[in-house]
């Protein structure tokens, strides 16, 4: 019942009225094939993008969580292999450093009236995505469980970590906290928003020179440490897809993912007195930081430089109306936080809005960074496992990263 | 078979083989002496939902320029082959020079990617070929034995390791070893230990792996020893047989002698497979703790958005080195029992 009045809801939004001139709906030539990740809030925003391309329209979508791995080989081929992809804040420079997503001005000007202005995201004067919404990860908690042990919601590291212990020791949870710690992209994000809340930088000022063998960097890695001997002992094979199976079987308490899995969380489907216990909270922050240990992310749209205007034309314009479409928005309030015209924030949408308040980071965007995040996500793993020190690692990052930078052409 | 018919005969397949095999691993071999070109970077003004700042970015336009009188990138020659990432010269002369014991500047060593993932690689290599070809042996001596209307369905059903994907295979057996899977539920009763995980520890994770490895290369070995089975001269086990000797000798005496080349075939593939260990590798979700040397090649590939050619190059011709000097013994032993036969 609940997907039939959401897919009613879902047509009935790609038949409303767009003030611009050229509505975006109704693709009729050309054909669409984008690139995209895998979780619930993109399945929700692509079932928005395929009514709004209409059923005349020629349309794939590819959802995968390996799309990082996969885009900049498969945008390089002429012609592309997609015609789109959803990028963030992360992965759109490794599309940008080889010029493999094209500037949307013309198209935006054409279809994109009912735009926010800070959905478009200029680069250099030009606007080369659409962003539709902002992500950030933060914590989660199980109320009933911080309230039988008399714990308030933690809002730094150290208390999350006292918690964490407290309710092992009370013998209520095994392993009462959870995070994304598989070794790879995972395991190097959570040093990313650990050594950002700490206020590190990750490249000497104005260089591609790597900064994380310091006193900050060995202050994060301590924490994340003391978070994993509290999380289950297959921390480094679990995603956050993995996390949050752990959660929804009851045997986490504590945990910081992303703000969009409230869209699955949330849902009717699994333990319902599990999802009635869990609440959202800020970002804590860490080391006696002021800005949350964590970073700010948008998602968006964007175009593939090497597929026919005619593609990307079609493309954009199934992308953008569902990107400017007010009824998505206000129809999935807590899916994630949208940054659509028009949408009133859920009740999952704090954590975030807060993040953004407290000046949290957004991703770092350098074009070297992603080798940066590649050297963390697999020299960090020795000493998670207590074979190595933390300046070991951290020393082991940097020469990893140099190493790589250097045959890249960065250094 | 005089030269002339011979070189007609392999004529088709030396062209293949050059074409796919020799060629491809000589423009490898060329990519891995080049690294990319410099890239020209430049400050832009980047605007986002969460406000304005100024950043980097790669400047696309001089980087092209750059890239197109330059396709192949800088010529690095063997550098690539001596950073950190690969043979480490500097880093283990470094070790070798501030060292207080033998044992640091072992750990410091094996600290090191491709050290690391060599040891891997070679542990595993020469974990799981002893078992299997000794597994594939016993197996195929048990089914030979067998009256014939069970031997399609034994041989069937003893070949399915072999059969499955290896990744869909490793991706099975990983959620079998789960704490909540039936394999990993079962250790923790057995061992009492509610903690006990096959998936924390890098001892048990390479353990769980050369278990899997044994598990998918015994087939291997099963299929070749069987067929060899078949060819055992039947008098000398009847003459054994009638001289009073046990079924332990008669194996001993007869059918090990006459299957022994069959072994040495049997090593040098699964010494060559082996070394090519991957995908129980990513089926596992092993990367954190076991990386093998194609592990390294695909992370090159595949690392984060950036596809590093160079060291992916240089990685697959040590990888082939390695190869090459593990059979050699092997090859030179095959050679000289060629060369008695005849």
């Amino acid at each position: 019942m609940k997907k039939l009045i959401i897919s009613l809801l879902i047509s009935f939004a790609s038949t409303s009225v767009f003030a611009g001139s050229h509505s975006p709906c109704g693709v009729t030539s050309g054909s669409i094939n984008i690139l995209a990740n895998e979780f619930t809030t993109y399945r929700i925003f692509m079932d928005e993008v395929k009514s709004c391309a209409g059923p005349d329209a020629d349309f794939n979508v590819t959802h995968s969580v390996d799309h990082n791995k996969l885009q900049v080989a498969a945008l390089s081929a002429n012609p592309a292999e997609f015609s789109a992809k959803l990028v963030t804040n992360g992965s759109i420079t490794p599309l940008m450093n080889d010029g493999l997503i094209r500037p949307l001005d013309d198209l935006v000007a054409k279809y994109g009236s009912n735009l926010n202005d800070n959905q478009k995201i200029t680069i250099d004067g030009k606007i080369y995505a659409v962003a539709f919404m902002a992500n950030a990860q933060h914590l989660w908690y199980r109320e009933s469980i911080l309230n039988d042990l008399g714990i308030s919601v933690p809002s730094t590291y150290e208390e999350v970590i006292a918690a964490a212990e407290k309710i092992k020791a009370a013998g209520v949870m095994e392993n009462p906290y959870a995070g994304a710690f598989k070794s790879g992209w995972n395991l190097g994000q959570e040093f990313v928003n650990m050594y950002l809340g700490h206020g590190g930088e990750f490249f000497k000022s104005g260089s591609a020179q790597p900064n994380v063998n310091n006193e900050k960097g060995v202050a994060a890695l301590n924490v994340i440490k003391k978070l994993t001997e509290l999380s289950n002992p297959d921390f480094l094979t679990q995603d956050t897809n993995a996390v949050k199976e752990e959660w929804e079987s009851g045997n986490v308490a504590l945990m910081h993912v992303w703000n969009s899995g409230a869209a699955s969380l949330l849902d009717d489907e699994g333990d319902q007195n599990i999802k009635a216990d869990t609440r959202l909270a800020p970002s804590p922050t860490v080391g006696g930081g002021d800005k949350p240990a964590t970073t700010l992310w948008w998602d968006g749209i964007a175009i593939a430089t090497n597929t026919s205007d005619e593609n990307a034309e079609a493309s954009f314009r199934a992308l953008v109306g569902a990107a400017s479409s007010t009824d998505l928005a206000n129809n999935n309030p807590n899916a994630t936080v949208w940054l659509i015209k028009g949408y009133t924030p859920g009740d999952t949408a704090g954590p975030v809005v807060d993040a953004a308040s407290r000046g949290t980071t957004p991703y770092p965007s350098f074009p070297h960074m992603s080798l940066m995040h590649g050297a963390l996500s697999t020299e960090l793993v020795e000493f998670l496992q207590g074979n190595e020190s933390a300046e070991k690692a951290l020393a082991d990052v940097e020469a990893a990263y140099i190493a790589k930078a250097t045959e890249q052409g960065f250094l | 078979m005089p030269h002339r018919t011979f070189f007609w005969f392999i004529l088709p397949t030396a062209l293949a083989m050059i074409l796919f095999i020799g060629l491809p691993i000589v423009s490898s071999f060329f990519q891995s002496l080049h690294i990319e070109n410099e890239q020209v970077l430049m400050e832009v003004e980047n605007c986002d939902p969460f406000g304005c700042t100024t950043n980097v970015r790669v400047d696309v336009e001089a980087t092209e320029k750059i890239e197109a009188e330059n396709p192949l990138g800088r010529f690095n020659g063997f550098g690539t082959y001596t950073d950190r990432n690969h043979l480490a010269f500097d880093e283990i002369r470094e070790a070798w020079d501030n060292k207080t014991s033998i044992g640091e500047f072992k750990d410091t060593v094996l600290n090191l990617p491709f050290y690391k993932a060599l040891l891997f690689t070679l542990t595993f290599c020469f974990a799981v070929t002893p078992p299997v070809i000794v597994l594939g042996f016993i197996v195929a001596l048990s089914v030979n034995t067998l009256a014939k209307k069970l031997k399609g369905f034994i041989v069937f059903g003893t070949i399915l390791p072999m059969i499955v994907t290896p990744l869909i295979g490793s991706l099975v057996l990983f959620w079998m070893i789960d704490s909540q899977g039936i394999i990993g539920a079962s250790i923790q009763i057995l061992f009492d230990d509610p903690n006990l995980s096959l998936k924390a520890s890098s001892n048990l994770t390479w353990i769980t792996l050369i278990i899997y490895g044994i598990w998918h290369n015994t087939p291997f070995a099963f299929v070749v020893f069987y067929a060899a089975l078949q060819t055992v001269p039947q008098d000398p086990l009847e003459a054994a047989f009638i001289d009073g000797a046990s079924r332990f000798e008669r194996v001993r005496f007869i059918v090990i002698p006459h299957l022994y080349p069959v072994a040495t075939f049997i090593m040098l593939i699964c010494l060559m497979d082996n070394f090519r260990v991957f995908e129980p590798i990513i089926g596992f979700s092993a990367e954190g703790v076991a990386q093998s040397l194609s592990w390294m090649i695909y992370q090159d590939l595949r690392n984060e958005n950036k596809m590093l050619f160079g060291s992916a190059g240089a990685t697959s011709m040590l990888t082939i080195l390695g190869i090459a000097f593990l059979l050699t013994p092997v090859l030179i032993r095959t050679w000289k029992e060629f060369k008695t036969e005849r």
